[in-house]
């Protein structure tokens, strides 16, 4: 459906036919003094040329680095094809799908993209996408706890993204839901089952289960999943879907599988864009269907019996349940699940498992070159996916700055969110590096801790 | 509109009936479920509940709404319709013959608090103009 403005003509012909003299005519009914009047602290007008010079100044300022940061959104390579099919009209400003005989295009696709996700996923529906992984995981404890109905209690591990764990409380404080944390083993890097025992006989909604964990350490969703059931509560995957190509999706965890799947959908396809936006994806089993938030497109027959898209369980939705819908959200990431959509159907499960195993051996190559330096060390025990976090004979801010002025992002720095961990880094290595970029991190972070370690007495005394 | 002289009916739309094993049947009436629509699904209390007259405890779902259903009087959930699960069009079909859920309740005399058939029918005539 075409955007077809009014020329100034249009216009006149409009008022004229009409009986006003002027546009404004039309809004005289409001009160002088409830009238804005002229914006006076907004600047004049730039035209495209001015507009444009402004915006290359400011990006510029942005700087282009060697980029070994993870945490939460990661750098892949993004095919050319993706935003060029993405960008077409029909695709790029297309509007909202609920007349669904004018809307059949953006419907089939958010129906193929609902189908993606379950396959990823391994369970039985996906909804339309939610704004992001952090309010995609508060929506899935709401959503836990409505299911549940008896406890109002999550079990939440420390090796979430602290991000997401603060998103989520935010959300859920108010609504008398309580976040009970669970610790990880300082050891290995990942929630233990022993330190769930002390959570047995009480009653809990859900047990949320990342996967990989914030660290990059890949958690034993089996042992997790199955204690969860055991013990009367649902099972949350947080998941990265680039990385469920290679890794048992979350509908095949444990005896019964996870009950719900969440997490962001950055890593296919969307460009990092200075951190978003990006797109929330969820999946349930069937069971749980009637509680899932978020638009879900359902194919179906008209009443000529030719196959055809619709929204549907809208009757869950806030513009028809009201106070009692299951969220208040009402739109979904169109734009960026179109460009998600093109990118897993080029890529395909072959290629989506590629880009996964070069990850994990890239950052494999990346925590081998590190650990040789003198004084850098692995943390954790635990199977690192694509990240991992490795200590630092200094400061890691002093090395983080250091590594910056040679055009390296190096990480990052988890003194604020686990001071516990001294001086430790969160690094990422995706498949857009290459050995010689493996080695000119290695090689620079090397003569950056050298010239910072003390070295011990004889050397001392030799160099006197 | 079908309206069961032997029923008793309350202001939120919902027919009870007080059987012989001393539980009481809910439904919906049939001017409710025209109004509501085809209906897609039905969410039954939870057995065992102790609800309070005029408590939320049941939701009918259709095609265009999802309206609460209430406790006519204050009992416990007896028993709940399972039929109902796979074909909630019944309730378009037979609304008075297909029961909801069934009560025990406190005291089976609440039930002279509700509305007879021809108050009931008043009572849908003033919301009707």
């Amino acid at each position: 459906m075409p955007f077809i403005p009014h020329t100034d003509d249009d216009i006149r012909a409009m008022l004229a036919s009409i009986g006003a003299s002027s546009l404004d005519e039309l809004f005289d009914e409001i009160p002088e003094e409830l009238k804005n009047g002229r914006l006076d602290r907004i600047p004049p007008a730039l035209c495209e040329l001015e507009v444009s010079r402004l915006m290359t100044e400011r990006a510029d300022t942005d700087g282009r680095y060697l980029s070994f940061l993870g945490a939460g959104a990661y750098e892949h390579h993004i095919p050319a094809a993706v935003w060029q099919v993405a960008n077409r009209g029909e695709f790029y400003s297309a509007y909202t799908p609920y007349q669904a005989e004018a809307s059949q295009g953006t419907l089939q696709m958010l129906w193929e993209y609902q189908s993606m996700m379950t396959t990823l996923t391994g369970l039985d529906v996906s909804n339309a996408s939610l704004y992001d992984g952090a309010s995609g995981l508060a929506e899935a404890v709401l959503m836990a706890v409505r299911s549940h109905k008896s406890s109002r209690r999550v079990l939440m591990p420390a090796t979430v993204h602290p991000h997401y764990r603060n998103t989520v409380g935010t959300i859920v404080r108010n609504q008398g839901i309580e976040l009970v944390e669970v610790p990880y083993c300082t050891d290995c890097g990942h929630t233990l089952e022993e330190a769930l025992r002390r959570f047995e006989g009480q009653d809990f909604a859900a047990l949320v289960i990342p996967q990989p964990n914030f660290f990059g350490v890949l958690e034993p969703v089996d042992a997790l999943a199955d204690w969860a059931h055991a013990n009367r509560m649902l099972a949350i995957g947080l998941v990265n879907p680039g990385t469920l190509a290679l890794l048992k999706p979350p509908g095949k965890w444990g005896r019964d599988g996870a009950d719900i799947a969440v997490g962001d959908g950055q890593p296919l396809g969307v460009p990092l864009s200075s951190g978003g936006p990006y797109f929330g994806f969820m999946a349930c089993k069937q069971a749980l269907v009637r509680q899932m938030p978020g638009r879900i497109v359902g194919r179906t027959v008209d009443l000529d019996g030719r196959p055809g898209f619709t929204l549907t369980l809208q009757a869950r939705e806030q513009h028809i349940r009201r106070s009692k819908a299951t969220s208040n959200i009402c739109t979904n990431q169109g734009l960026m699940v179109t460009g998600a959509t093109i990118y897993m159907s080029l890529l395909g499960p072959d290629g989506l498992r590629r880009v996964a195993a070069r990850c994990h051996a890239n950052a494999m190559a990346l925590v081998a070159k590190l650990e040789s330096i003198p004084g850098v060390n692995r943390l954790f025990r635990g199977t690192p996916m694509h990240e991992a976090v490795i200590s630092l004979p200094m400061p890691a801010a002093d090395a983080l700055r250091l590594l910056k002025v040679q055009g390296i992002l190096g990480g990052l720095d988890l003194q604020p969110y686990f001071p516990e961990l001294g001086s430790a880094l969160l690094v990422c290595a995706t498949e857009t590096k290459t050995e010689a970029d493996l080695a000119r991190y290695a090689d620079n972070l090397a003569r950056i801790v050298s010239k910072k370690v003390d070295l011990p007495p004889c050397a001392r005394k030799r160099q006197a | 509109m079908s309206l069961p002289e032997n029923l008793k009916y309350s202001k939120t739309h919902e027919w009870a009936r007080l059987d012989d094993d001393g539980l009481v049947a809910v439904g919906i009436t049939d001017h409710a479920q025209e109004l509501l629509g085809d209906m897609v699904f039905v969410e039954t209390p939870e057995m065992g509940k102790k609800l309070a007259a005029g408590a939320e405890c049941a939701v009918v779902e259709s095609v265009k709404a999802a309206a609460d259903v209430y406790a006519p009087v204050a009992g416990e959930v007896a028993a709940v319709n399972e039929d109902l699960e796979g074909a909630p069009e019944k309730i378009n079909q037979d609304p008075y013959g297909s029961w909801i859920f069934k009560l025990k309740p406190d005291n089976a005399d609440d039930l002279s608090g509700l509305l007879g058939a021809a108050q009931y029918q008043a009572l849908v005539d003033s919301e009707e103009r």
